[in-house]
């Protein structure tokens, strides 16, 4: 099957200047717009928000150190982890499940098109609303405060006794919008998985993909509601006087903790399933070989998407539950350990005498392998409550979380990026940039996150804008800089890739991977209907049996 | 491609799909019952708790009154269902008239309640946990009465105007429907948690 040579989009040089061009991508309800938009939104916030981490680092780098004044470091903190949880992660699940969730399934576009637009205009109006606080936000510090509560904002910190002024109200806001906009993305994605696929599509010959979006979306459902109910509760004792968190009423100080770890637990796997999803894709592709275990694989996601509702309180061990509790979450904790490593497993068993081609996608998932299973093991350090005692609020948990977001989720998008991009513009990006994006990235994640392990367990807490010199911190410290740093170069690097790319890369033709599912049987980038003509789903790799008709996968499935 | 090798194919599964709009409102009312059950957590975990009067079992009757009206608007939207599928446009508007009436007048029993508790017994939001959890969670029932009753009013009009709801728009206002449904569901939670338990 010699792929074609597809000239690029031609309305883009029909269009009739900026202006028209900025219009209809305005008013477009098309899913992979939509999908794009979502994409840039999550690269653009990722950029601003790593720029915060890099500046955080700078003012950890030595000690006593005064470049960063303590009040602007926990806006900071605050600002970043916000950012990176709702207005990067979760429209990278919404770029990804938009772009891709119809082509796979052979649909049109999504369930409910002009629905799928407005999640995606309120979830970026919340990014620039949280943003916007920057100017218009008002605390102790006077006008142009930001929230400096922490990404999880514990109530009844949060209250307003000891949260003056407006700041705190930019966060609540920001994050209702961002849920409203995730919460549509699900409904979306779900109702399209469901109702629209192509003929022959059974649910079990879906893709991986598909069905792990599906598990997100049933997470989002579920758990989401949690936090927007918190944030209503929150501000019905800010601005009406109710005592939801108010311990002087006989409010609980606690309470806050259980509503959003509710949500903040299935959030993490919100975040990572997508990642999962891209890996689900990427790998066997790579390999040449279909997916191992693709059953057991639907399986454990379908139990990690229960699971990790019975887990929330891991994040609470040392606010003094009772033992029992401890018990029943610390056992909750390691029981997902299970799914988590079939998964691993199968992932590994799928490359097992594979014929692995080493492209820059492929690279990626290696790195995500490596770096998920070890943020798996410090995590299950992290869920034995005693040992957790000791760790809680550490850089030690610092180091587990960045592992599983950045070493995980991150490396994944990266990953899926560079095996679609073919698909979304009709070009290749660079290899060689993407190696060098690759090796840099390694090398500064490594950096910057493996001494924190180190600096964790030696008691350094998270979120002191400094510390004292000769407590056998700077050592690490100092390389975790120079690390985020590095990191900072290989996200440049990607930059200009992708400007570089989508100028001159080479021209990618439908199925530049020899892929198997159906996105890659039609043009790069899709037309707006996405598909002429159908092929027709008898397997789980339907381009396979059009490719091999003297082989095809229907026979053995 | 060696084609001569291609073997016979086998024909294609059938499948059946559901209609994306009950997928898309199940999803809702299920992100829903998830931001129900939060409230209910709340109210529960804060009974008894109040460090001050007024308390449920002062204050508090039973809205036997208002319940009747909202449940019996449950079996009156469905028989509107009903005329609409056999083309009778009279009884639907008739029978679509008397829910939004009966949903009119819980939300009026609602309204006097929360009257007589602000006016009399001088409950408010700010007096304590009690009132705190009671107002936000009757609120947020309340307020999924008013969205439901000003949808229904919509179709209302919508029929009025003589537009035939029968045929493809059926599905719309079935789904609509079902939102009703839901909402006097979680009315019986809410009652049996306020009023019973609670009290």
């Amino acid at each position: 099957m010699a792929s074609v040579a597809y000239p690029v989009d031609e309305r883009s040089v029909k269009a009739l200047g900026l202006p028209s061009a900025l219009h209809e991508w305005v008013i477009t309800v098309d899913h992979k717009r939509l999908g794009i938009m979502y994409m840039i939104m999550t690269l653009v916030f990722f950029m601003i928000a790593g720029s915060l981490a890099v500046a955080m680092r700078a003012q950890l780098s030595i000690p006593n150190n005064t470049l960063i004044p303590p009040e602007v470091f926990n806006r900071l903190f605050t600002v970043h982890g916000t950012t990176m949880v709702f207005f990067v992660g979760m429209p990278f699940f919404a770029a990804l499940a938009n772009y891709l969730v119809p082509l796979m399934i052979g649909a049109r576009d999504m369930a409910f098109p002009r629905l799928n637009a407005f999640g995606f205009w309120i979830t970026l109006f919340g990014a620039i609303l949280l943003y916007s606080s920057y100017i218009a936000g008002e605390g102790l510090a006077g006008h142009g405060t930001a929230p400096d509560v922490g990404w999880f904002a514990y109530a009844p910190l949060t209250e307003r006794a000891f949260s003056r002024g407006t700041s705190t109200d930019y966060w609540i806001l920001a994050i209702v919008l961002s849920g409203i906009g995730s919460t549509i993305t699900a409904i979306n994605v779900f109702a399209t998985a469901i109702c629209l696929r192509t003929k022959g599509m059974t649910l079990a010959k879906m893709p991986l993909f598909v069905w792990m979006m599906c598990v997100v979306s049933f997470q989002i459902l579920v758990a989401l509601p949690a936090l927007t109910a918190g944030q209503v509760m929150l501000l019905m004792d800010r601005y009406l006087g109710a005592h939801f968190f108010d311990t002087q009423a006989g409010g609980d100080a606690v309470l806050w903790q259980h509503f959003f770890w509710f949500f903040g637990h299935p959030e993490v796997y919100i975040l990572i399933i997508p990642g999962f999803a891209c890996i689900s894709e990427i790998v066997p592709v790579f390999s040449r070989k279909p997916m191992f275990g693709r059953i057991a694989m639907i399986g454990a996601t379908v139990a990690i998407g229960f699971i990790s509702l019975s887990v929330w309180a891991h994040h609470m061990f040392a606010v003094g539950m009772s033992s029992q509790a401890n018990t029943f979450f610390a056992a909750s904790t390691m029981l997902i350990g299970v799914p988590t490593g079939i998964k691993i497993f199968n992932w590994l068993g799928t490359m097992w005498g594979g014929h692995i081609r080493f492209d820059t996608p492929m690279l990626f998932c290696i790195g995500f392998l490596f770096q998920f299973l070890i943020a798996g093991l410090t995590g299950i350090m992290l869920g034995v409550a005693p040992l957790d005692w000791q760790l809680t609020d550490s850089y030690f948990v610092v180091a587990h979380f960045h592992y599983t977001l950045m070493g995980g989720t991150l490396f994944a998008l990266f990953g899926g990026v560079y095996y679609w991009f073919p698909k979304a513009t009709g070009r290749m990006l660079s290899e060689t940039l993407g190696k060098w994006h690759f090796w840099l990235l390694v090398l500064g994640f490594h950096l910057t996150f493996d001494p924190q392990h180190f600096a964790g367990m030696l008691g350094m807490p998270r979120r002191i804008y400094t510390y004292a010199a000769g407590r056998g911190w700077e050592g690490y410290n100092l390389v975790s800089s120079v690390g985020a740093a590095t990191q900072g170069i290989a996200i440049l690097i990607f930059a200009i890739n992708v400007i570089l790319s989508l100028r001159r890369g080479r021209v990618a033709g439908n199925d530049p991977w020899d892929a198997w599912s159906l996105e890659w049987a039609t043009t790069s980038p899709p037309a707006e209907y996405n598909f002429e003509t159908l092929p027709e789903v008898r397997s789980t790799r339907p381009l396979w049996d059009l490719k091999h008709p003297e082989d095809p996968d229907w026979k053995f499935e | 491609m060696p084609e001569a090798a291609a073997i016979a194919l086998p024909p294609i599964e059938e499948t059946t799909l559901p209609d994306r709009g009950k997928v898309g409102l199940l999803c809702l009312i299920l992100t829903e019952v998830a931001l129900f059950s939060i409230f209910v957590v709340a109210y529960i975990f804060y009974i008894g708790k109040s460090l001050n009067g007024p308390y449920p079992k002062d204050v508090l009757t039973l809205p036997i009154f208002a319940t009747i009206c909202l449940l019996s608007s449950s079996a009156t939207v469905e028989m509107a269902i009903r005329s609409l599928r056999k083309h009778q446009a009279g009884a639907f508007k008739l029978w679509l008239g008397l829910t939004i009436l009966l949903g009119a007048v819980f939300l009026q029993q609602t309204a006097s309640e929360w009257h007589k508790l602000i006016t009399q017994d001088h409950l408010t939001i700010a007096t304590n946990l009690f009132g705190t959890t009671y107002y936000a969670l009757v609120g947020l029932h309340a307020s999924h009465v008013v969205i439901g009753l000003t949808l229904l009013t919509l179709v209302f009009l919508i029929a009025l105007r003589g537009f035939n709801l029968a045929g493809p728009q059926e599905r719309r206002v079935e789904l609509l429907s079902w939102y009703w449904h839901f909402v006097d569901i979680v009315w019986v939670v809410v009652f049996t948690v306020v009023y019973v338990v609670g009290r």
